[in-house]
């Protein structure tokens, strides 16, 4: 509707990923090749359960009607399902990568299972909040007024907000997912498929974008310091990064202290 | 990069090594030349931009040169993989400008979407009444642009055999002149009526004039580097955007995923175009068509370099006048076609990427044919983003896929590989992706059939890696 709106919303849902990417990815062609790998793989889930949304729909023959709604939201169960599959995969290959690497090179140290995690899942919600927000983007830039309908006029504002959160839980996923599998404790698994699939839900109650959205930021805390933890974090290693008495941390970013 | 890891048969990890070693190993007398050249590196670092890759460079140029079997073999495999993802990367970025600034232009100033008419290479029209009918048609003008591109392929092949080396010359300065100027100001007037700006002749006949002038010495004759690559970038853009405009949809389709397959065969075949133009190149140890290849770092092939003492320079020092000139004298351009001519994906520069240590070269046409993909599909997408994001990341993936196995024998079964994984996108994502299939071509693996039968001993081949 203005510039403002657009750049607005822009750097709401991409500023973090943005800046987690410039930080921490674009400096290693390695971490920038898996994250590109990583949101391809999202894109093929996607598009395996958009195949099976199309052809739900070719056999309903394109009724109208609350047919649509819950073929929508099958389509949507699917398409988590299918996501986390896709997940799966990818933490099946980039292990067998990394033992590949390993045998090849056992000096190098190759990059670690949790650090593809989070590379993986930051590809995943990269992928995914573009997917789902660039096209409102561009029509942010367009003329128009947002809610003369007597819907929300602050539509563009919550979708920026919900991509943000679902970047963020993606990566959080990730993590999580890969120490899972990693720890062999399958029921991590489940879970992040279940608050997959409730917050994807979720956006279907889609006037009330208070619900969704408080909803969705509610889960996306736990899940992070849960990330957090499972990253190998501890509660002695953020007070120590916190007070700027990390040592290793400091030497490493040869900082005089 | 996947597939290379992934790989687990000692076989493969043993030819992968050897191949590059062997790639990146200079011949023994250029050896210890090539040492002080790495203290001249040092100095020139800006010319390469690795800042990091210094030291693991010399390590490995230490273990190269020193032909010694018994060097630390995780030493190898690191640089292999530090360069694998370091090329691929080298490679993402051009091609994401091109894309950029196609996709920006195609968006934003409608002459390129608009129609107006078609090349005569594609006389066929495409508004017909029937399905059949259109598909025909686009399959006859398919044939038609293919035949034209082959038949220029070979003209191209017989003049360098001939050594017509003055007509080759004329004919790339021709084209590139064509580009820069006519094209640039068709594309600066469109710009600049989209956005009612006025312009008044005397300015615009300055700016078309230096900036194409300055492209003509950049490209053909000397100039910083990053300048270079900016106007091979700029012109690949320009054309692509021609092609986006002037070949009707179908047809355009048809024709990506057909110039695949001639690329495939014309590198792979012995007797293919590509094959022998490689192969002639290379019996003559000069470097092919250094101009037409969009380059990382050094603007000449450095892994072809002459045998004769003076040509160690090529090693040493970065940025040699001299031995510009002699490298240049035969071919120094870019071939760029003319006004309405293919742009040749058989050129010979375009599959061929001369993976050194000190960067990465891609050929012209890739970036052409991949910003051809991702233009077509902004341009058809009715506004889509989505569809012209996910033909960028497939792009990508298959392209960097595609580089970094095209150091490998086995690329070429994995092309096959890839073009499945492709094809199955292509089918289901709107048919709108199938520039994978596209991009696929490229990977074609001349570097290691071909040079490997060629390698005489005591012959400083080049390196030639394919990549897309």
């Amino acid at each position: 509707m203005t510039a403002a709106v657009f750049f607005g919303c822009t750097f709401i849902a991409f500023g973090p990923a943005l800046a987690l990417y410039i930080f921490t990815i674009a400096t290693e062609p390695l971490r920038v090749i898996f994250l590109i790998v990583g949101a391809f793989f999202w894109l093929l889930s996607l598009l395996l359960s958009s195949l099976v949304w199309f052809m739900t729909r070719t056999i309903t023959d394109n009724k109208d009607g609350p047919v649509q709604k819950y073929l929508l939201m099958f389509g949507v169960l699917v398409s988590v399902l299918i996501q986390e599959m896709f997940r799966f995969a990818y933490y099946k290959i980039l292990k067998k990568a990394n033992e590949g690497l390993k045998s090849i090179n056992p000096d190098e140290t190759a990059p670690s299972m949790r650090l593809l995690a989070y590379v993986s899942g930051l590809g995943f919600g990269i992928m995914s909040g573009v997917f789902s927000f660039v096209n409102t983007l561009s029509d942010s830039l367009g003329p128009g007024t947002v809610g003369i309908r007597g819907d929300s006029p602050q539509f563009f504002l919550n979708s920026a907000f919900m991509t943000l959160v679902i970047i963020l839980l993606h990566i959080f996923w990730g993590i999580v997912f890969f120490d899972g599998c990693e720890k062999k404790k399958w029921y991590t698994l489940l879970v992040v498929l279940l608050t997959h699939v409730l917050v994807s839900a979720l956006t279907f109650v889609s006037p009330h974008y208070g619900i969704s959205l408080v909803a969705a930021y509610v889960i996306v805390v736990p899940m992070g310091i849960w990330a957090f933890f499972a990253a190998g974090g501890s509660c002695r290693s953020l007070r120590l990064c916190l007070l700027c008495q990390d040592k290793d941390f400091l030497l490493f970013n040869q900082h005089s202290r | 990069m996947l597939t290379f890891m992934a790989s687990d048969s000692e076989e493969e990890v043993c030819d992968e090594r050897t191949s590059l070693m062997s790639a990146e190993s200079p011949t023994p007398r250029s050896c210890q030349d090539s040492r002080p050249a790495l203290e001249d590196r040092e100095n020139a670092a800006q010319w390469r931009g690795q800042d990091s890759e210094e030291d693991p460079e010399e390590d490995a140029d230490r273990y190269v040169c020193s032909g010694v079997p018994g060097r630390p073999p995780g030493l190898e495999e690191e640089l292999t993989l530090k360069y694998g993802a370091k090329h691929v990367i080298m490679l993402f970025v051009p091609v994401t400008l091109c894309m950029v600034v196609v996709v920006a232009t195609i968006k934003s100033v409608r002459f390129y979407t608009e129609k107006n008419g078609q090349l005569i290479y594609t006389p066929f029209t495409e508004d017909t009444p029937s399905v059949g009918q259109r598909l025909l048609n686009s399959v006859l003008n398919t044939l038609i642009m293919i035949s034209v591109i082959v038949v220029m392929t070979i003209f191209l092949v017989v003049l360098y055999k001939y050594r017509c080396y003055k007509f080759i010359h004329g004919w790339l300065i021709m084209s590139s002149l064509m580009l820069l100027f006519l094209f640039t100001y068709i594309y600066l007037g469109e710009v600049l009526k989209t956005y009612n700006v006025a312009m008044d002749y005397p300015t615009l006949l300055l700016t078309v004039w230096n900036f194409g002038a300055v492209g003509m010495v950049c490209i053909h004759w000397k100039g910083p580097l990053v300048l270079q690559q900016a106007y091979l970038i700029m012109i690949s853009a320009l054309m692509a955007l021609v092609f986006i405009k002037y070949l009707p949809e179908w047809s355009a389709w048809v024709i990506l995923g057909a110039i695949s397959v001639y690329d495939l065969v014309a590198v792979l075949c012995p007797k293919g175009p590509l094959r022998m133009l490689v192969e002639t190149a290379q019996e003559r140890n000069e470097p092919i068509f250094p101009a037409l290849i969009y380059s990382s770092a050094m603007v000449w092939t450095v892994g072809m370099a002459k045998l004769d003492p003076s040509s160690q320079g090529a090693l040493q020092l970065p940025y040699d006048p001299e031995m510009e000139e002699d490298s240049y004298d035969s071919f120094g351009e870019p071939s760029y076609p003319e006004v309405f001519e293919p742009p040749l994906p058989g050129y010979p520069g375009e599959e061929l990427e001369e993976e050194e240590e000190r960067g990465v070269k891609l050929g012209l046409g890739d970036f052409i044919f991949y910003s051809v993909l991702v233009g077509k599909a902004a341009a058809t997408g009715s506004g889509d983003w989505n569809t012209t994001l996910a033909c960028f990341v497939a792009i990508l993936i298959v392209s960097g896929w595609g580089g970094a196995l095209g150091v490998f024998m086995g690329g070429v079964m994995l092309l096959s590989h890839v073009t499945i994984v492709a094809r199955r996108d292509v089918v289901w994502w709107r048919q709108h992706c199938s520039g994978s299939q596209e991009a696929c071509r490229d990977d074609t693996c001349s570097p290691w059939h071909l040079a490997e039968p060629l390698r005489g001993p005591g012959e400083d081949q080049g390196c030639h890696v394919t990549s897309p």
